[in-house]
């Protein structure tokens, strides 16, 4: 059986491997890979230079900004000779959470569509790759692989997502309610809608949307990870705090490794949360040639960073560098952690907070594992909640979920556009139902009758 | 009482509305003996509630009738006394046609045509029971008389009458509808056999005398100047058009209800049948939206040939004397004189879940359902399955593949799929809405998306193929003409300017501007003097092409996504129970439907897209077991 349909997903499991790869699969694949890969030299690879099972060096580039999103290295498999029997094309980039998720949304840009659970492997059986008696495990795969993205929907963020989705959804509703009603029941009493109502609706939608998009595909801090810093003295716990993030957070992806002095990156998911954290050398000036240059790093570290983590070792004193530090952290969002708590305490939460009134404070013992936990929630309320951003918004992470949301977003533009140019309500309807079709998908639910329900409950209707 | 076998028939078709009028029809069209039986001959083709054909979504149905050879659109149009196309304010693809029909008219032109039409025989008489064979397979039909038919296939289109019962306030009697004898042994017997059936409800108004009301006190609603026919067979209609009238229930008219309401069958608890939501009595009514001020009171000829007007919008099961008080607080009905009393009617039909997409019923072979007894509301509805019924019994017989009209091919197929895929709670009515490729099933293009279709199956005729290929063709060579013709700015600006219209800067073909919204075929006729003369049907299509062409190319995309699944077939031997991987409750419901293709299998409800992906993988692993590995 030939799907028409090119899907793509992320092929390997996160967090275990520092390479992923996003595989492609179905008639466009190529065309697809041919409009994101870039050659060294920047230019695109010509059709005929795709080789088939060669690797391909190269970057992959966001349709629409033009940016670069990962250097890469691809391989076309061509019809039937490949795992699904159709044209396929992987991947292979860095094994980052954000990496993955930002190739596979350029793939969906370009076309193709996320993949069902065990899609892959279904085609192969389909195409005839995989031997007959696989097919219980085929079976097996399809339905453990959805009750478990079934249970990832139910998971914490995503039911706050449906929650939010469905609101969205039930928006939607109402419009559709009464632009159906007015579409079926021309001749009873029924108050016409207007467009002025219709585009308040949509308006609505949309802006909603747009929140939900903004911090994921949309936001640039997803797109590089949310950036956390760390500041202090030498000394002070740097070091501690960071292997507590690499011990706590198994899902290190990439590490870029640079001389003691420089900078040290890493790639943890905080709560589901891509984090880019880095640790920095001391900022001070300093004659060291390789010192410098990871000051040097430091301070841009420091300057573009979302969130700052200040260390202070609370058994001492603040020295000058300390309230250097200070008068840097004013206006920056920033938590103070007042470390080696189990030792005696010099420095109080109090004196922190009247030197920093805007940052959060908090006592904490890296070698005792204390205050460790409240690090973590505030850290991610920082990102997600409060501080940042409202708390009622949600972290929109799954791929599939954003794709969706981008798609529900696509139909409401176009029916907004609609709607201001005053057209036909019934063709307004088309939009608007795709929409919210769109958005059962990722709550579940399927359109059936519920609108129908609605509208002869709500309206007198009938001879 | 002694058997009398009277003849042998192909097909025999029990009832005479509207789906077994065109079922019959189709049947004897395509070559079958035909006979078509009814308990009254004055009930052929009787438009027992409302005096009106089309509206939305149902005047589609109707264009589609006709496209495929049918005999409703021609019939109308012959009988119509008031013809308006609604929603023209809105897009092409919800206008839809409704006509005032004359009664007394309209059931002659069909009986007439009936009577006329080779292969088929009509009679009067009532059928008591259908013969089975031992593989439940039809063999023939019992009429009261003793009288027996011999039949290979016979197509129940019985409407209300199977155990009609009639209630009016705490009256409650045994009659089929407007007086005329129910049905009641054929619904025993059917039981008998092991047919499931269940109750459904509906009800009509009062009809009064035109002579005791007062149209100065109503709002006169007239048809439209220019006649758009339901037939691609006709061009011009003329008609001296007669105006409905509109009045107003007022507070007055809800207190008389309100405090007579315990006497109305509909809460009395007498009716346990499922009535139409769509369709309320004027007692449920004002119960459910107390707060409406008024509602709509609807004034309709019944016919040219009597003084009966039809009261649209209020039916109800009130006793005779609470319908006469609460109709008299009406504007304009203050001296009315009820000559047939509102009622509402409880009748037997089975669960459209029960018969399969061709309109055969799956326990019994050769026995074909449509119309209100498959569980549907409306003439227009009931017309479509007796059509479709006709035809697949008639396929049946000649051991050829049932007809299927999808989703993306017309309402016929909307509405069938809906029946006996999803099935129904409730007397089912089309809706626009309910049509997903609602852009391509507009009732200007009915012909295009099922003319050649209906040639193929014999029903229709050399006379219409050939105006269906003309109009084809006219629109043809007037799309590629607009799209060639250019014309300059000034040669049109001031054209342009006079209708509001943007200036243009470049030249520019016709169909380009046409493309404005602020522009139409007809306006343009100025500027193009070399135009050919079209018929209206190609006009109308010409002008929804082109200036809808891009949300019909939007919509033929999805239309293709749907069709890879449609065209996916199953065998029906398929087994689901052994199916493990597919949950339970899936496989159960794909056993019990035993589903025509992955597609129809994707829309049964509790059959989720893990599901269907599984039984792809049992399909494949199927294919390769028997034809050995690929």
């Amino acid at each position: 059986m030939n799907d028409a349909q090119t899907i793509a997903a992320i092929a390997t499991a996160y967090g275990e491997s520092g390479i992923g790869i996003v595989r492609m699969s179905g008639p466009e694949a190529l065309d697809i890979f041919l409009g994101l890969f870039r050659l060294p030299d920047g230019k695109a690879l010509e059709r005929e230079e795709a080789e088939p099972r060669r690797m391909h060096y190269g970057f992959i580039r966001d349709p629409e900004t033009g940016e670069t999103l990962d250097e890469v290295l691809c391989v076309y498999m061509k019809a039937p000779r490949s795992y699904t029997a159709e044209d396929l094309v992987e991947i292979q980039c860095h094994g980052s959470l954000v990496s993955l998720r930002n190739i596979l949304a350029a793939c969906f840009r370009l076309g193709a569509g996320p993949a069902m659970p065990g899609e892959f492997t279904k085609r192969a059986f389909l195409n005839g790759r995989i031997d007959l008696a696989q097919a219980e495990a085929v079976i097996d795969l399809i339905q453990a692989r959805s009750d478990k993205s079934f249970d990832v929907a139910l998971g914490q963020a995503a039911g706050t997502l449906s929650l939010r989705v469905g609101q969205l959804r039930d928006g939607l509703k109402e419009l559709l309610i009464l632009l159906t009603v007015n579409m079926d029941y021309p001749d009873e009493d029924i108050e016409e809608i207007t467009y002025g109502q219709i585009e308040k609706c949509l308006m609505q939608i949309n802006d909603e949307c747009l929140k939900l998009l903004e911090f994921s595909q949309e936001g640039r801090r997803i797109r590089e990870g949310f950036s956390v810093t760390i500041v202090g003295k030498p000394n002070v716990g740097k070091s501690s705090l960071l292997n507590f993030f690499l011990r706590e957070n198994r899902a290190i992806v990439t590490e870029i490794p640079g001389t003691t002095r420089d900078t040290i990156e890493e790639q943890v998911s905080l709560n589901g949360i891509p984090v880019k954290l880095t640790d920095t050398a001391g900022i001070r000036e300093s004659e060291d040639v390789v010192e410098r240059l990871g000051i040097q790093r430091s301070k841009e570290a420091f300057n573009k960073a979302d969130l700052l983590l200040f260390l202070v070792d609370s058994s001492q004193p603040l020295s000058t560098e300390d309230r250097e530090l200070c008068s840097l952290l004013e206006d920056r969002r920033c938590i103070v952690l007042l470390n080696k708590s189990d030792l005696s305490g010099v420095l109080t939460e109090q004196e922190m907070q009247a030197l920093l009134p805007k940052a959060t404070v908090l006592s904490t013992s890296l070698t005792e594992g204390i205050g460790l936990d409240r690090l973590e929630e505030t850290i991610t309320e920082w990102i997600t909640g409060g501080k940042v951003r409202r708390r009622e918004d949600v972290l929109v992470t799954n791929v599939r979920h954003i794709e969706l949301i981008r798609r529900t977003r696509e139909e409401i533009e176009e029916a907004l556009a609609m709607t201001r140019r005053q057209e036909a309500i019934d063709f307004i309807e088309v939009n608007a139902r795709a929409a919210f079709e769109l958005l059962g998908e990722i709550t579940g639910q399927t359109a059936g009758d519920e609108i129908l329900k609605e509208i002869f409950s709500r309206f007198c209707l009938g001879k | 009482m002694k058997i009398k076998n009277m003849g042998q028939f192909d097909i025999v078709v029990i009832g005479a509305g509207h789906a077994g009028c065109e079922a019959a029809l189709a049947s004897a069209r395509m070559g079958k003996k035909t006979l078509i039986l009814s308990i009254n001959l004055e009930a052929v083709a009787f438009l027992f509630c409302n005096p009106s054909i089309g509206g939305t979504g149902k005047g589609h149905l109707v264009r589609e009738i006709d496209a495929l050879g049918g005999q409703m659109g021609l019939a109308i149009d012959k009988t119509f006394i008031q013809s308006k196309m609604l929603n023209t304010a809105k897009g092409p693809a919800v206008h839809s046609l409704r006509a005032q029909a004359d009664k007394v008219a309209y059931h002659q032109e069909m009986k007439r045509v009936l009577e006329d039409q080779e292969n088929l025989y009509l009679k009067q008489g009532e059928v008591v029971d259908i013969d089975f064979d031992e593989q439940k397979r039809v063999r023939g039909v019992r009429l009261k008389t003793g009288v027996y038919y011999g039949a290979r296939a016979v197509i129940i289109a019985t409407g209300t009458f199977l155990k009609g019962m009639i209630f009016i306030g705490d009256a409650a009697y045994p009659s089929g509808p407007n007086g005329l004898s129910p049905s009641d042994a054929l619904s025993d017997s059917l039981q008998a056999s092991g047919l499931r059936l269940r109750r459904f409800k509906t009800g009509t108004p009062a009809r009064a005398l035109s002579k005791s009301l007062d149209y100065s006190k109503m709002i006169p609603q007239y048809g439209d100047p220019v006649i758009v026919p339901f037939s691609f067979m006709n061009e011009e209609l003329q008609a001296d058009q007669v105006p409905c009238y509109l009045s107003y229930t007022n507070e007055e008219t809800h207190r008389v209800i309100r405090e007579n309401s315990h006497l109305s069958a509909l809460f009395g608890g007498q009716i346990t049948g499922v009535g139409p939501r769509y369709c309320p009595s004027i007692e449920d009514k004002v119960r459910r939206f107390a707060d409406k001020e008024r509602h709509q009171l609807f004034v309709e000829p019944e016919s040219l040939t009597t003084d009966e007007m039809y009261l649209q919008g209020l039916s109800s099961s009130l006793p005779e004397d609470v319908q006469q008080a609460f109709y008299k607080t009406i504007p304009g009905l203050e001296n009315l004189e009820i000559v047939r009393p509102a009622y509402a009617i409880e009748y037997d039909c089975i669960d459209p879940l029960d018969i399969q997409i061709n309109l055969e019923h799956r326990q019994f072979e050769n026995l074909f359902c449509a119309g209100q007894f498959n569980g549907s509301s409306g003439y227009e509805e009931a017309a479509a399955q007796g059509l479709i019924a006709g035809i697949n019994a008639v396929r049946k017989l000649e051991g050829k593949e049932a007809f299927v009209i999808d989703r993306s091919e017309g309402y016929i197929g909307v509405l069938i799929d809906d029946l006996v895929t999803k099935g129904t709670n409730e007397p089912y009515r089309i809706m626009t809405s309910r049509a997903e490729y609602r852009l391509v099933l507009r009732q200007d293009n009915a012909d295009t998306r099922l003319t050649e279709k209906g040639y193929a199956l014999g029903l229709v005729t050399g006379e219409r193929y050939a105006r269906y290929q003309k109009i084809k063709e006219e629109v043809e060579t007037e799309l590629a003409r607009l799209s060639a013709v250019e014309v300059s700015p000034s040669s049109i600006n001031d054209f342009l300017c006079a209708h509001e219209s943007t200036a243009l800067n470049n030249r520019s073909t016709l169909a380009e501007l046409l493309k404005r919204p602020e522009m139409d075929y007809a306006l343009l006729a100025e500027i193009d003097p070399d135009r050919p003369a079209l018929s209206r049907h190609a006009v109308d299509k010409i002008q929804v092409q082109i200036k809808y062409a891009g949300y019909i190319a939007k919509q033929l995309a999805q239309i293709h996504r749907f069709k890879k699944l449609e065209d996916r077939k199953l065998e029906p031997e398929l087994d689901y129970l052994s199916m493990e991987g597919i949950r339970l409750e899936a496989r159960q419901k794909l056993a019990q439907f035993k589903p025509l293709s992955v597609g129809q299998a994707s829309r049964i409800s509790g059959v989720s897209p893990a599901d269907i992906n599984v039984l792809l993988v049992y399909l494949e692993k199927q294919k390769r077991g028997s034809h050995g590995k690929a």
